[in-house]
This record gives structure tokens, sequence and C-alpha cells, in this order.
């Protein structure tokens, strides 16, 4: 890699996307209006259980603008399939998890509050909304089941009717026998409950999709909020409404935020589809919040025992946990992979445990479906062990830090081969940690906390020390795993005849800053100016088949797709150049955008090579065709695994019970950087999305399966006045195996920094006997704790 | 199907519009300024905030018709003739304080009105309780809050005054 040069790698480059969104120009799926366009409203159940006795849809149809109502039948006759879920997952006897058909419409039944029932299409919104709402349902409602403990009682009501006792699958992963002999000859085992708090995504961009047919040509068109328009495609063309790829083009334009909750194929993208050339008009769809909320994929939701096996000298053992994944009522697209394959597999974390033991039961519920939420099993993973190991500390009569370093895999040990399947590549957790501890002032605390304590306030402070997992890979390993899809990435790099380039990437840009980032690496990498290189994503007309952005893979899969491709550019440029020069082509060297023949001062710039490619009247044509234009597609050879330490200071007012994160620092191990001003930014927003999930958000269902946090005025989304500055620093070792050097950045703020919180938390109630508490750690809970109320409160 | 005529980034602009249609849904399905945005439905997420008449107005919370006659700013028109941004757009721009971009148009019009209401002189905190009725899900707010301090001195001609806290 070359020195940072203006524009290039290591340049907190100004992003080139602000102008636009800054100005009101972004081109969102909303700001998006087609000629001729119709309108949906989907009417959804209000109840989470029920048997459809009917449906009459004539009043609704009788409406004014109405141009037609649909409902399950209509796409049952029409044999539209059901949407698939691409992660299949076997139990520890062999057999396949349950699968069970999830219709785009609702057949028969309906399984969670905004099931779809019926969709009106009409002329315009509000009279599709009107419509939509006479549309006469009569529902005999079923006992519903809200949560996984329900789900499992003895006689709960089945989600699914083939699910016996509502299990989806009941999978494993570790060498039990090792576990359980380690567990015979500990000194101390610490134990600890936990849950890990549904979190509702809240992308501030809703959900919308616009369908269009062209009757013509039998071509479809689907505008879509997606963070992967070519695996929407591949899913819905393929399995739901059986167009073949080339006749359906997939555009997400500007995208409002995905965090994950954009990755899954939604049955309103096939409906609408549908729809349209069933009414030979583009028709549009647009979610509400309140909609967003019984619609979007929730996150996490686990509910877990750990035991941490522990010698006198603080040394881990082993680990088993057992663990509760609500999946809700219908497998989203990767819902089984995440308790599985991307929570299990990180259980290790930073440490040399040498034995470990997961149990994952998944549950059908009568809820939203659950899936990948930013940081996708790795954020359950890290909480539990970081979570388990204060608690460990504290049943030794260890220090927190100590403990942590006592067990480290050390920097000298990588690469390292965890017990349960991975293997890191590379990491220096000490070094994480001893940076972090030194911006937080950690060695000053205990001053703080006495002038807290004057000022009648709890001061706590808490580490957490955590790693992950990201770029999911290789292809080969995740079929086996039971993925239904590959997990490469592509880059078509099209340098055009005078020299500007254009990048064609499969990723996907929705708040990342890609078509900075990717310019970036383009211009550092060919020598060519920033402004002169162009990134494309998002338009499956436009761009070759890639698999999206989600697991932080964009730079660390997607950046090496691209490098890949340049090194062809870069190559076959080196032969245009060696013939320009009458040189050999081992003799050309190519530098900072320039093809030199080595040992003299005769070269040609990158500009002159293009245009030679395309206009190639001296060429060697016989051994190259015109043209630089090259497409490379990247399958890693394994995850990378960023990592780093955070850490979290609070202040509770024992009078309220009110946190208040009042310092966070965070330094993270994330490889290679391209732009530090974007990393900051991804850290900063992760990180703030963590606070919230320790403090304020939860997704709430009574026990009749009512979602009770549903709009923004009960579920607590944090806001400015509830963070604080977040300091971030990095300290980075390189993935040793793409070519970049890079990890990923996109959540590693929001899986490092909940046990940071809660372990301030818990270390502020440290007077109180307290060994664990529940995220959301909310005021009432807390105040609760402190009143000796708290029904979670352990003595010591 | 009342009338309703009101002056829009210095533009007069006249409408035909259901009696229910909110302010925010007239500038983007009538008059086609999709800058100001929609993301909620409780008047929570501070997306469509635009200025009227002076003020910062979230324009979900008030119906078209209401609208009669005032002077409205939407995100669309705050650079001037030549593209040259407003101070508090450059700020944001400079110091990263928008990622996906959704929430940035209401944010901006909020931070604005902020600034200008405020010309002794901007804490941390006081612009952190301003920007309260704005939810942003990407940045974690740290730049935004940086952004606004930075456009406080360009937007009153001085330096902000280092307030006691």
């Amino acid at each position: 890699m070359n020195e940072i040069i203006k524009g290039g790698i290591g340049d907190s480059v100004r992003r080139t996307e602000d102008r636009r969104f800054l100005s009101g120009h972004g081109r969102y799926t909303d700001d998006i209006n087609r000629p001729g366009q119709t309108w949906v409203a989907f009417r959804r159940s209000d109840v989470a259980h029920g048997r459809i006795v009917s449906i009459d849809t004539s009043a609704a149809a009788a409406m004014p603008g109405v141009i037609a109502v649909f409902t399950g039948e209509d796409f049952a006759r029409d044999a539209v399939g059901g949407v698939p879920c691409g992660w299949q997952i076997h139990s520890k006897d062999g057999s396949p998890m349950i699968e069970p058909a999830h219709p785009v419409l609702a057949q028969g039944k309906v399984r969670y509050v905004g099931d779809a029932i019926a969709m009106v299409v009409a002329e315009t919104k509000q009279q599709a909304k009107d419509a939509a709402e006479a549309v006469a349902i009569d529902i005999e409602a079923l006992p519903a089941v809200a949560d996984q403990r329900a789900a499992t009682a003895p006689g709960a009501a089945l989600v699914h009717d083939e699910a016996a006792g509502n299990v989806c699958f009941d999978w494993h992963l570790g060498d039990k026998d090792a576990v359980e002999a380690a567990f015979a000859t500990a000194y101390k085992i610490a134990k600890l409950d936990l849950v890990n708090n549904r979190l509702i995504p809240n992308p501030m961009e809703p959900r919308a999709a616009i369908g269009e047919f062209d009757a013509s040509t039998g071509d479809y068109t689907l505008h879509t909020t997606s963070q992967n328009p070519h695996v929407i495609r591949l899913l819905m063309g393929a399995f739901v409404l059986h167009i073949p790829e080339h006749k359906l083009r997939v555009i997400a334009p500007d995208v409002g935020g995905g965090f994950g909750s954009k990755i899954f194929h939604y049955i309103e993208e096939a409906a609408v589809t549908w729809a349209a050339a069933k009414v030979n008009r583009p028709v549009k769809w647009t979610c509400e919040r309140g909609e967003s909320f019984i619609t979007d994929a929730h996150g996490r939701d686990h509910v877990t025992h750990a035991e941490l096996a522990l010698a006198e000298d603080g040394k881990f053992l082993a680990l088993r946990v057992r663990t509760m994944a609500n999946m809700g009522a219908y497998l989203s697209t990767f819902a089984p992979s995440i308790p599985t394959y991307l929570h299990a597999t990180l259980l290790a974390g930073v440490y040399t445990t040498p034995a470990i033991y997961a149990e994952v039961k998944a549950i059908f519920t009568n809820t939203v479906p659950v899936d990948a939420y930013r940081g996708a099993g790795r954020p359950e993973a890290a909480f539990l062990l970081e979570r388990i190991v204060d608690v460990a500390a504290r049943e030794l009569g260890m220090d927190r830090i100590a403990i942590r370093r006592r067990n480290f895999i050390p920097a000298d040990a990588y690469p390292y081969q965890t017990p349960v399947a991975l293997q890191y590549d590379s990491g220096n957790h000490e070094a994480t940690l001893a940076r972090a501890m030194e911006l937080a002032g950690w060695a000053g605390f205990e001053q703080r906390r006495v002038e807290a304590k004057a000022r009648g306030r709890l001061r706590g402070i808490g580490a957490s020390t955590y790693l992950e997992a990201c770029g999911i890979a290789p292809s080969a390993v995740a079929g086996a795993l039971g993925a239904r899809a590959g997990l490469y990435e592509v880059a078509n790099i099209r340098v055009n005849p005078t020299g500007s380039v254009t990048v064609f990437t499969g990723t996907h840009s929705h708040g990342q800053g890609h078509e900075t980032t990717f310019a970036q690496l383009v211009a550092d990498q060919l020598g060519v100016p920033f402004d002169q290189v162009e990134v494309v994503h998002g338009d499956t007309g436009r761009i070759p088949f890639g698999m999206g952005t989600y697991g932080s893979r964009s730079l660390a899969v997607g950046g090496s797709a691209m490098v890949k491709a340049m090194d062809k550019i870069i190559a076959k440029g080196r032969k245009i150049a060696a013939h320009l020069m009458e040189a050999a082509v081992e003799d050309i060297e190519f530098r900072n955008g320039k093809f030199t023949v080595a040992g003299t001062d005769k070269s040609k710039a990158f500009a002159e090579i293009a245009l030679t490619a395309y206009v190639p009247h001296n060429f060697p044509h016989e051994e190259l065709e015109p043209g630089l234009d090259e497409t490379a597609f990247y399958d890693p050879k394994n995850f990378t695994y960023p990592g780093g330490c955070h850490i979290c200071e609070v202040e509770i007012d024992p009078e309220t019970g009110t946190v208040a994160v009042v310092k966070f620092t965070a330094v993270d191990d994330i490889g290679r950087v391209i732009n530090p001003m974007i990393v900051e930014g991804q850290v900063q927003g992760g990180v703030t999305q963590g606070i919230g999930q320790a403090l304020l958000e939860h997704g709430i269902y009574d026990e009749t399966g009512q979602l009770l946090s549903g709009s923004l005025m009960d579920y607590t989304m944090p806001r400015a006045d509830n963070v604080p500055d977040i300091h971030v620093g990095t300290e980075s070792t390189l993935c040793t195996h793409n070519p970049l050097g890079s990890k990923g950045v996109g959540e590693v703020g929001a899986i490092g920094s909940p046990p940071a919180v809660i372990n301030a938390v818990v270390d502020a109630l440290r007077d109180y006997g307290v060994t664990h508490v529940d995220m959301p750690a909310t005021s009432q809970k807390i105040w609760s704790i402190i009143q000796g109320a708290a029904p979670r409160m352990a003595a010591e | 199907m009342p009338q309703v005529s009101l002056t829009v980034n210095g533009a007069a602009a006249t409408a035909t519009v259901e009696a229910r249609t909110l302010l925010v849904e007239l500038l983007r399905d009538h008059l086609h300024l999709t800058g100001t945005h929609i993301g909620c439905d409780t008047s929570q997420c501070g997306a469509c905030v635009v200025s009227i008449d002076g003020k910062s107005v979230k324009s979900c919370t008030m119906l078209a018709v209401q609208a009669e006659g005032a002077k409205v700013t939407t995100i669309e028109g705050l650079a001037a003739a030549d593209g040259t941004l407003h101070p508090m757009q450059e700020m944001f721009r400079e110091h990263h304080a928008l990622q996906c971009g959704y929430c940035t148009p209401g944010m901006v019009m909020s931070a604005i009105d902020l600034v200008e209401s405020h010309p002794e002189g901007l804490t941390e905190q006081q612009i952190r309780d301003g920007l309260d009725g704005n939810i942003c899900r990407c940045t974690g707010y740290h730049n935004i809050v940086k952004a606004v301090a930075a456009a406080w001195p360009l937007m009153h001609g001085k330096q902000l005054p280092q307030a006691a806290e």
C-alpha cells in the first residue's frame, strides 16, 4: 500500500453522497412516483393467532378509486409460492428444521399481529387505506403464544401444526463430554440467567416498494428498500413469483438505513410486483411507522442460561450455554443462522476456554419474525460472555480486568483455533484493552466514584473485551452449514476511455458511505484522482450478481473483489504499456497511476493506456482484446474477526433509578481503515444502538401477542440527550487472508457496547447485592432494585 | 376540495387538496419536494421538519390548509442559487453528521432554528436537548452535535461563547 495520498486510503475524505442528501435530493423509494401509478394498502391481522372464517371484499371493492382487492386465495389460484428461508439448520438428531410455508397473504390462518390478509389497489394512498379498512374479515381467535417460554410450556397452542412443541430446531455445537469433564473438576462455577431483549430495528426510512410490469415485453421492475437487490431478485423471482432473472429488475435506490432489517425478502415486495401485472399499472406501497413495527423483522430475543467452570487461578475451564431463540411466527430469510452459526460459534470470545458446548432451541411464537439486526447473533454471544466473565470475577474475588487478561488468547497464538469451529486469524486483545483503559481513565475511576457519591450519585464502570466475526464465508463452508446461497462478492471495474473509472459493486450503501470509501480504494490503487471514480450499486440492471451488504462484509469482501478486479486491470494495462513502449511485460512497473519501464524514464499515464485500450490503433490485437473493463468475484477464505474493548461509565440517580451514560470509550481492532472519519461514525452509531439496547429499547408483547411497544411513543429510541460523546480509537491488526487486511466496522459498536453498559450498571449497584440486570436497564427496573423489590435481584 | 396558497422556498404555490391532507403530503405529493421525509406517524421522529414563517415545525402535525398564506422553507430551499450550501449544511458535511441521510433534512431544519433562536450561545447540553425531537438511527448524534456547534459561529458571525455549564 502507498503512503496516504489525498483521496486515497487513510484519508478522511468528506463524503461524495452528502451533497444530495443535505440538499434534499436523495432519491429514496418513496420519493419515486411512476406514471399511472396506483397505491396499495394492506389489511393486517389485529389478533396474534386465529382462523380466517370469511373475508368479504365487496364493500371495499365498491369504494371510490378502488381498482382491485386481493386476498390469499388470489395468490393461491396463481400458484404464487411462499417466501423462502435462506438457511437450513439440522437438529441434534439430524432432522431438518421445521420450515412452514410463509404465504404472501395469509391462507386459512393468521399467526401474528401484522400478518397480511388482504391488499387493496386504488388510485390514491388514502383511497387504498380507506378501502382496506372496509374489507370485512371474520377471524376466530385462537390461543396465542407470545414468547419462547410460553410457547414451550406443556399444552401450549401450536403456531404451526407441523412444529410439535413449537420447536423449529434443537441444535448444538461443541464437545459436550469435554465440557462435562471440565465442570466436574471446577473450583467454582459462575452461573447466569439472562434475556437478550427483543429489539425493533427502526431504520428512519420505513420500507417501501413499487412494482411495475411492461405487458409489451413481459419485463418486471421492482423498486424496493433493500440492502441486497440481487438477493431479492433471486428469491422473489425463483421461489415466489416464478419470474426468470432476465425478466426482473430490482432497484434499491438510496436507502435510509437498514441495520439488517432490509436484508430480508418481505411479502410486500412480491405482492406489489404480482399486482402490477394484474392491474397492468405501477403499484406502490409505502409502510407507515406503526406498520413497520409489526412487519419489519425484529432482532435478538434470546433466553439463555450460561455456566462458566473456573479454576482457582481464574482460568476458564469450560463454558456451557443453553439458549431459546425466538423465531417469531415464520422463518425470515436468514433467521435460523443467527442464534446458531453467528452466535454459538462466537462463544470463545477472546478467551482460551478449552471446552465449550452450546445448545440452541429455536421456537415459533405468534410474533413478528425475528432475524438479523446489527450484529446478528454476535451481540448475543458477546453480552453473555462479557457478563458471565464479570460474574466469574466476583465469584472468585478477582479484579474484572485481571481475569480477562488471565484468559486472553495471546497475540502470538494466532492463528487460533477455537473449540467452536472458528479459526481466528489475527488480534491483539491486550493492546485494545490497554489503549481503552488509558483513554477511559480507568485508573482514576475510584476517585470519580467517590466524587459522584458526594453528589448523591452511584457511579459505575464496566468493560467488555469482545470479538466478532464478519464477512461470513467461505461459500463452501457456509453451504455445508446450511446456507442456501454463496457468500462471495463481485466487482466490475470499468475504466472509461479517458481514464475515469466506474465501479459496479454487488454491495449496497444505505448509510455506510460506500460511494466515498470505494472511490478512495480505487483512486489509491489505480492512481486516478478521487473525483474521477464513480461507484454504482443497487440496481440489478446495472451491477453484476452480488450478495449485498450485511455482516460488515462490504469492504472486507466487496472491497477485496475490487482489488482483484483492479489487479486484472493493472495486468492488462502492463501488457498494453509494454506494447506501446516496446518493452517486455516483466519490465513494466505500475505505481501512482503510471506504467514505467523499469530503470528508465519511459512511462505512460493510466489515462493514456485507457485511451489506447478503447482506440486500439496501435494495440497488440493478436494477444489482447480491446477495452479495459474487468470483473472479479471474491470468495473469502475465512470470516474476519474484529474485536476490541469498550468501556462505559454510568451514573445512577438512586432517587429515580435513571441511568446516565457519562462516558463511553471504544477501541476497536478493525484491520485496515480506508476512511477514518467514516469508521468513527460507524462506531459511534453502533455504540448508540448498543446503549439503546442496554438502557432503553424493548419490543414487548403481552401474553395475547399484542405488541405493546408498537410506536415511537412507546418504543424508546436513543435521542441526542440520551447519549454522551463517544470516544473512538482504533488499535488494529491486519486481517491475514484478504488483500486489504480490513476486517469490518459496521457492527462492532452494537456488539461491544451493551455488556460494557450493563457491567457498569451492575458495578454502580455493587452495594445493593446485584449480580445481573437484564436489558433494558430502565429507570423503573433500577429504581425497583434500589428499593429492594427487584424481581431479578440476586443476593450475593 | 379546498385550495391552499402559500410561498414555498420563495415561490408562490397553489394546490387543491383533500381537507385531511397534511402539510408534509402537500410538499411531497403535490409540490414534489421530496427532500422533506416521513419517518413516523406519531410526530416523534422529526424527519419532516420544515421552517414556517421562521419557526421549525413538524410538517406532519399540520394540515396543509393551515399553511394558507405561510412562508415555508424546506431543505431544498436552503442552499444559495449558485449552489453554495447553508452553513449548517456545510458543517453537517464537514463533520460527517449524516450517514443514510434520511433524518438529515429534518435534523438540519431543526438545527438551524435552534442556532437562530440562541444568539446568546449554545452549550453542548442545550444542543442535545434542542435536538430531542429529531431521531437519528445512524450517527449516534456525536457528529451532529459537533456540526451544530460549528455552525453557530458561521451563522452568528462571531465565536461561540464558552458558556459555563
